[in-house]
């Protein structure tokens, strides 16, 4: 298998901060790969890297065989990367089938949104079906801003995935969500994974990386850790290392540490 | 939009149609012509600023730009004085676009209240340029080919003309918010990152909004030039218009269609009136504090978003009371919106 999605080399200070280190990362096509390490290491960064948000200042990342470094986020959106973010981001004073719909128009010009209505019958369909998809339909009147957190979040998913991505970036998708809930994401991320659809999860709920994933990869200080089948990773000394806080001074084999 | 939406509508129009006939005092008609441009001015404002939360304190140089348009344009072609003048209305709007572009184009690269600052900055240079340039005429000014109508009838012509421009203005701010376009607009006001996250081409929507609004606003500016039959820097690239054209739009309900058209229909009449019947300049600008201090206060949403509100909160309690209703409700309380 040959990686859907790849970061080589990726640096990013902030001022005196280095962000990210010759950081890598692969996701292969049809796989849900989580992305883990301690607060800090540079996850949401790279996240951010990739989807156009932030620039990198080396480094390379590729997609789908096209080189897609330093694109706008809205182009990245177009090649069919999408994602959702940690704090989720909703349109407050939208209603919830509108989010639905600023989702959708990523497949016309913008001269073409001037003259056209905000929907068509087909893409309203389609947007409720989204929104039945992850259990929120009755909600598609009311004013985005007064959802709940978990339903934000499952919102943001489901106008995430009615622009249909190939690949979708999910930051945090159970932080601060409670246990059903949780349970409900992921019981959808591995429907849509059966269907084709590619995952790349940051998450700090261990439990849920470990039983959903199909490969890890660890992140410390910046620089990706290792990589891995879940269990390999777990009981990786380094990975321990890195999560437990480990002393330099007492650390006795390791010298990449 | 439904029927009887349609019909108000209808209503509203004919009214002011038979305004000029049923009032034919000179001093009420030319209160109705002032009322008129605002009421376009703040409706095309709000076309962009409400919708997308840009809020523009420059505007007065598009309103400049068409009013320099009408007068320049009628001068150097040697227009015979009348009605064929009224051809260079639409000139003054399109060239205002064409002005509208570049401006944007830097503006619109900062947000929120640098946003505000730069296009103040750049109002001030606009204003700078007419006072200087030898082609603006300087401080005198220009005069325009002199437009020999009646005294009594004067006015009616630019009535009319007017309240097409503001029928204009309101029709493109209706198009608009029922565009994936509006969408797209409100979706930059609500979290603008997010959405060039999906797909939303940002820069593209909002500097065609930004042009857009220009039209009506260098229209009523070109109107205006005739309508005086002189101009003078400090009257077309005005500050106070600028303030006014918000403060109109924030008076009546920001990013509603009604709300800039009741905000200017309100203060620029009461404006108009209390400085003619009072020959005080400056009355007005007492009662307009006190007016915005109670709507501030009692309506900080504005007038129109206020009876929105309340309505959707008594829909909400009524369907409430009745729990065989399953449809989705509005929401139900302003608390938890923003």
């Amino acid at each position: 298998m040959t990686a859907l999605l790849r970061a080589q080399g990726i640096s990013r200070s902030f001022g005196g901060l280095q962000a990210l280190r010759e950081c890598n990362l692969e996701v292969e096509q049809g796989s849900i790969t989580g992305l883990i390490g301690p607060n800090g290491s540079g996850k949401t960064t790279l996240f951010n890297v990739i989807t156009g948000y932030v620039k990198a200042d080396t480094g390379t990342v590729t997609f789908d065989g096209a080189d897609i470094t330093g694109l706008e986020p809205d182009k990245v959106f177009a090649r069919g990367i999408g994602r959702t973010f940690q704090l989720t981001r909703i349109f407050a004073r939208m209603t919830v089938l509108e989010n639905m719909l600023i989702a959708i128009q990523h497949e016309e010009s913008w001269l073409r949104g001037m003259t056209r209505s905000k929907s068509s019958k087909a893409e309203v369909d389609n947007a409720l079906e989204w929104l039945d998809f992850v259990g929120i339909t009755r909600l598609a009147e009311l004013e985005a801003g007064s959802l709940s957190y978990g339903q934000r979040k499952l919102l943001e998913l489901a106008y995430v995935l009615v622009a249909n991505p190939n690949v979708i970036l999910l930051d945090e998708p159970a932080g601060g969500v409670n246990l059903t809930l949780i349970n409900q994401i992921a019981e959808k991320i591995r429907e849509l994974n059966a269907q084709g659809k590619t995952f790349l999860i940051v998450e700090h709920n261990m439990e849920f990386v470990m039983n959903l994933c199909d490969s890890v990869t660890v992140m410390n200080q910046g620089s990706n850790l290792v990589s891995g089948k879940p269990a390999e990773v777990r009981s990786n000394p380094q990975v321990l290392d890195a999560y437990l806080g480990g002393d330099d001074e007492e650390d006795e084999v390791d010298v990449n540490a | 939009m439904s029927r009887t939406k349609n019909l108000w509508w209808v209503i509203a129009v004919a009214i002011f149609a038979v305004f000029p006939i049923v009032v034919t005092n000179p001093t009420y008609t030319s209160i109705g012509v002032y009322t008129l441009l605002f009421m376009a001015c703040a409706t095309s404002w709000n076309m962009f600023s409400g919708y997308s939360g840009y809020i523009a304190l420059g505007s007065s140089v598009f309103y400049g730009t068409g009013a320099y348009t009408m007068a320049l344009a009628s001068i150097h072609l040697h227009m015979a004085p009348g009605a064929a003048m009224f051809w260079l209305v639409p000139l003054g709007g399109l060239v205002a676009v064409v002005v509208a572009i570049p401006v944007g184009w830097l503006a619109l690269r900062v947000r929120r209240h640098t946003f505000v600052v730069i296009t103040i900055a750049i109002f001030f240079i606009f204003q700078l340029g007419a006072i200087n340039f030898s082609f603006t005429g300087g401080t005198a000014g220009l005069s325009l080919p002199f437009v020999q109508w009646g005294a009594s009838y004067y006015n009616v012509p630019f009535y009319y003309v007017a309240l097409t421009i503001v029928i204009v203005a309101t029709i493109i701010s209706a198009l608009v918010r029922r565009s994936r376009f509006g969408l797209q607009l409100l979706a930059i006001r609500d979290d603008e990152d997010r959405a060039l996250g999906l797909g939303v081409r940002v820069g593209a929507v909002k500097l065609s909004g930004f042009a857009l609004s220009a039209f009506a606003i260098g229209m009523a500016g070109a109107l205006y030039a005739m309508f005086q039959g002189q101009i003078y820097p400090q009257f077309v690239f005005d500050p106070t218009f600028d303030v006014s054209v918000a403060l109109m739009s924030f008076f009546g309900g920001l990013g509603t269609l009604t709300g800039p058209l009741l905000g200017a229909l309100v203060l620029e009449s009461a404006q108009q009136y209390l400085t003619v019947t009072y020959s005080n300049g400056s009355l007005y600008l007492i009662v307009f504090g006190a007016l915005f201090l109670l709507v501030i206060t009692f309506m900080p949403r504005g007038v129109v978003n206020y009876f929105i509100d309340r309505r959707r909160r008594a829909l909400a309690a009524s369907s409430a009371a009745s729990p065989a209703s399953s449809s989705p409700q509005p929401a139900p309380s302003v608390g938890t919106l923003v």
